[in-house]
């Protein structure tokens, strides 16, 4: 028996959006009596975060404080139509057309403080404080609280916008696969290193190394968590996790989580990673959809560190202790 | 390449529901407290193909608690759906309650609701399907085989028909065949996966609930509001103007809540009993009935040349759809899309193929048509590397796709960034390159 190390690589790109592409999704911002902003969706938040990141892309294009934006999603009577969240999508669908909103919604507001400050729209700028003011000239300032108090009950206008974002769709030419399928690609390579003990057949991933391609982050706190997360599914499916351990056989199905074995947090080692940003065109501020990526690089980054480790040649997943040791058998065969 | 000057964008703002997440605050779809709640149970078939020859429900009716009990017989739509039905694609093959045949095991056949869960499960349990057994096909060869058992007439051979009467969808660029004959190297290989549960904390649920107007809200958690909204409107045949979805704070979906499997069959219950109904799956359920990732079956042949180009790929693919199509074909065509990886490659010839067998139906999860494509590439530019001698960062530098190259699909790379990422997971992990790939770019002169 011997524990043997080894060291594997894996890149990976992935596309951003619906494939083919005809994947609306609407956006409706407006300002509060009081200058707070509601951005209306029904975009669906899975744990990932949407709804913080919908609030940073509103609030950076408003140009208002990050706590006076309030998110409301999830109800199809109030808010406008989302394809769903899926195909690495919603940042870039649901951030472009919160930005149109956003946008539409500046502008209303900037004519209503221009008014009031009796300048010209094109002199002034938000501070990201909740002031608008004269460019250069900080004292000449009215409050976005104050400036939408006036909108409604002084001049009667609404401070609010509508966007969209749709990829218009592209179908699949049937003979030759020509089309264009995706907003843009994000990209990733993660070196992976394990120990596999060849008497038992299990394996240790000892370390999880990656560079990630992502665009520009929209909140680099919750693409660490995608990448943490990608890396711990990518584990499971490298190594354990099946639905039909003997396919395709359907005998051993497992029906819950005593029989169907995931990594623990015992079983994760350090996850380093390093961001490059690289914009996307599209994006939204040139973003790119991180969500699914991360899972995939991993698993053909351990396989290759298994193969290198034993010297074999394993082509399927997961890499059950079981399909390690009947390759070290089928090696064992070929050298006598 | 910093992005213009941004305040809040690109800052690690802390996540906005974390705390009520930590402190178990955050409402889910089962938060939702409604009065007089029913519940739904499945009955389900214990065969993987059978041929249904009766169907009784007296026992079950009468249990105790039960108030209502649905099969096929009660559906007052479509009697068969696909989900993707509205964006045009078909045909609708899913027995929305199973009826001449059951296709697999664990296939819905009769609804029942009952006042508690355990009334409702009791109940289920007493349901009888008299059954012919069927010839059952579980693997891909199998099913592709001459004579194989056919499981649903809509696909002869036991495959998904694509547009023009393709057996598989596909791409076919330059010439293949030519190359091979041209390389120095044919390296071949195939490559599986086993199918895969997406696993969320929370499982597939929902509450439909009468609210007057003749409407209904279902509190669900879906990954699409309006997607399931439309399609259960769709499958009952009733307006859309009588739903109302409400969800949006999902507790994990990893592509495991695209599936119509809860939110129709509880809408028509609210509707039939007037009361709130809610349909919430078990673990087991989850795990064995709600679809899985798909089996993945990708074999490749290159075309190599000795200085590490690889001039030819052809990928053939095949995807165990289960019994139903759900998306398959979608992801089928992502495959197509993603293949043949980040490399520039001259000549690619794919077919991915979507094959039917008497397995609970797979589905769309977490990197669905692209997880299988990146595995098996990548295992086999090892063995590329191996064949030719060749270190494998190098290999994959050498053929990482450039900035305006043409991709199989016959769209040009933009946004490139694959040699970058590549330089700097080889700086990470402490790989020593010679210069001349140290300073490659995705903005250099073409791949390969």
């Amino acid at each position: 028996m011997s524990k043997l190390r080894g060291t594997g690589f894996a890149a990976v790109n992935y596309p951003t959006g619906m494939h083919l592409g005809g994947d609306p999704t609407q956006s409706l911002v407006h300002a509060t009596t009081s200058g707070n902003f509601v951005v209306t969706m029904s975009s669906v938040d899975l744990g990932q975060g949407l709804k913080t990141i919908l609030a940073q892309i509103a609030a950076e294009t408003l140009g208002v404080p990050l706590d006076t934006v309030i998110v409301d999603t999830g109800d199809t009577d109030t808010g406008p139509h989302c394809t769903g969240t899926f195909a690495s999508r919603t940042t870039h669908r649901a951030g472009n057309a919160v930005i149109m909103a956003a946008a539409e919604a500046r502008k209303a507001m900037l004519e209503v403080a221009a008014e009031k400050l009796e300048v010209s729209v094109e002199d002034l700028e938000t501070d990201g404080r909740g002031n608008i003011h004269v460019a250069g000239v900080e004292e000449k300032a009215i409050s976005v609280a104050e400036t939408a108090g006036a909108a409604h009950f002084e001049l009667g206008k609404t401070i609010s916008g509508r966007g969209i974002f749709l990829k218009t769709p592209s179908p699949m030419d049937p003979d030759t696969g020509e089309s264009d399928p995706d907003s843009t690609q994000a990209h990733a390579c993660t070196v992976a290193e394990v120990e596999v003990d060849t008497e038992t057949g299990t394996v240790d991933v000892l370390s999880i190394k990656s560079a990630y391609e992502v665009g520009q982050q929209v909140n680099p706190a919750l693409v660490k968590g995608q990448i943490v997360g990608g890396a711990w599914m990518g584990i499971g499916h490298a190594l354990q996790e099946t639905t039909a351990p003997y396919y395709p056989s359907i005998d051993h199905t497992p029906g819950d989580f005593q029989s169907y074995l995931m990594p623990g947090a015992a079983d994760m080692p350090q996850v380093e990673c390093e961001v490059l940003e690289i914009p996307s065109r599209n994006g939204p501020f040139g973003a790119k959809g991180v969500g699914e990526m991360v899972t995939n690089s991993p698993i053909p980054a351990i396989v290759n560190a298994i193969n290198n480790a034993l010297g074999v040649r394993i082509k399927q997943i997961p890499v059950t202790p079981e399909v390690i040791l009947r390759a070290l058998d089928e090696k064992a065969t070929q050298v006598t | 390449m910093a992005i213009k000057d941004l305040k809040i964008v690109g800052q690690p703002v802390r996540l906005r529901d974390l705390d009520t997440h930590v402190t178990g605050e955050t409402v889910y779809y089962e938060d939702v407290r409604v009065p007089r709640l029913l519940h739904l149970k499945m009955h389900r078939s214990t065969y993987s193909h059978a041929k249904i020859l009766n169907i009784d429900t007296a026992e079950a009716k009468s249990s105790p608690g039960v108030v209502c009990v649905l099969t096929h017989e009660d559906l007052p739509g479509k009697k068969k759906f696909n989900a993707l039905a509205g964006v045009g694609v078909g045909p609708e093959d899913e027995s929305v309650l199973a009826f001449e045949k059951v296709r697999w095991k664990g296939e819905s056949v009769v609804a029942v609701i009952a006042e508690t869960p355990a009334q409702a499960e009791a109940a289920a349990a007493k349901v009888k399907v008299d059954y012919e057994e069927l010839p059952v096909v579980l693997g891909i060869d199998e099913a592709l085989k001459d004579g194989a058992p056919v499981i649903t007439a809509h696909w002869p051979n036991n495959h998904y028909i694509f547009p023009e009467n393709h057996r598989a969808a596909q791409v076919r660029f330059g010439d293949v065949e030519k190359a091979f004959a041209e390389a120095d190297h044919i390296v071949e290989d195939s490559y599986e996966t086993q199918p895969i549960e997406q696993a969320p904390i929370e499982t597939n649920g929902c509450i439909a609930v009468p609210v007057g107007e003749n409407r209904i809200t279902v509190y669900s958690n879906t990954q699409g509001l309006q997607f399931s909204l439309d399609t259960t409107a769709g499958i009952l045949d009733i307006p859309t103007s009588k739903l109302r979805f409400i969800g949006g704070t999902v507790g994990g979906g990893f592509g495991g809540k695209v599936d119509m499997q809860v939110e129709p069959i509880t809408t028509l219950a609210a509707m039939r009993t007037g009361r709130p109904v809610k349909f919430k799956y078990t673990r087991e359920e989850e795990m064995r009935v709600s679809s899985s990732r798909s089996a993945w079956r990708v074999v490749i042949k290159d075309g190599v040349m000795n200085d590490g180009r690889i001039i030819a790929r052809k990928i053939t693919t095949y995807q165990d759809s289960g019994a139903y199509l759900r998306f398959s074909s979608y992801g089928g065509m992502k495959h197509c899309g993603h293949m043949p990886g980040p490399y520039t490659i001259p000549n690619v010839w794919i077919d991915s193929i979507v094959v039917f067998t008497n397995r609970a139906p797979s589905n769309a999860m977490r990197g669905f048509g692209v997880m299988a494509g990146s595995f098996a590439l990548e295992v086999q530019m090892d063995t590329i590397a191996e064949t030719i001698g060749m270190d494998p960062w190098e290999l994959r530098l050498i053929n990482a796709y450039r900035e305006g190259d043409m991709k199989s699909h016959q769209k040009e790379v933009e946004d490139a960034g694959m040699v970058e990422t590549i330089l700097t997971a080889a700086k990470l992990a402490g790989k020593q390159l010679p210069e001349a790939f140290q300073n490659m770019s995705s903005f250099d002169q073409k791949a390969g």
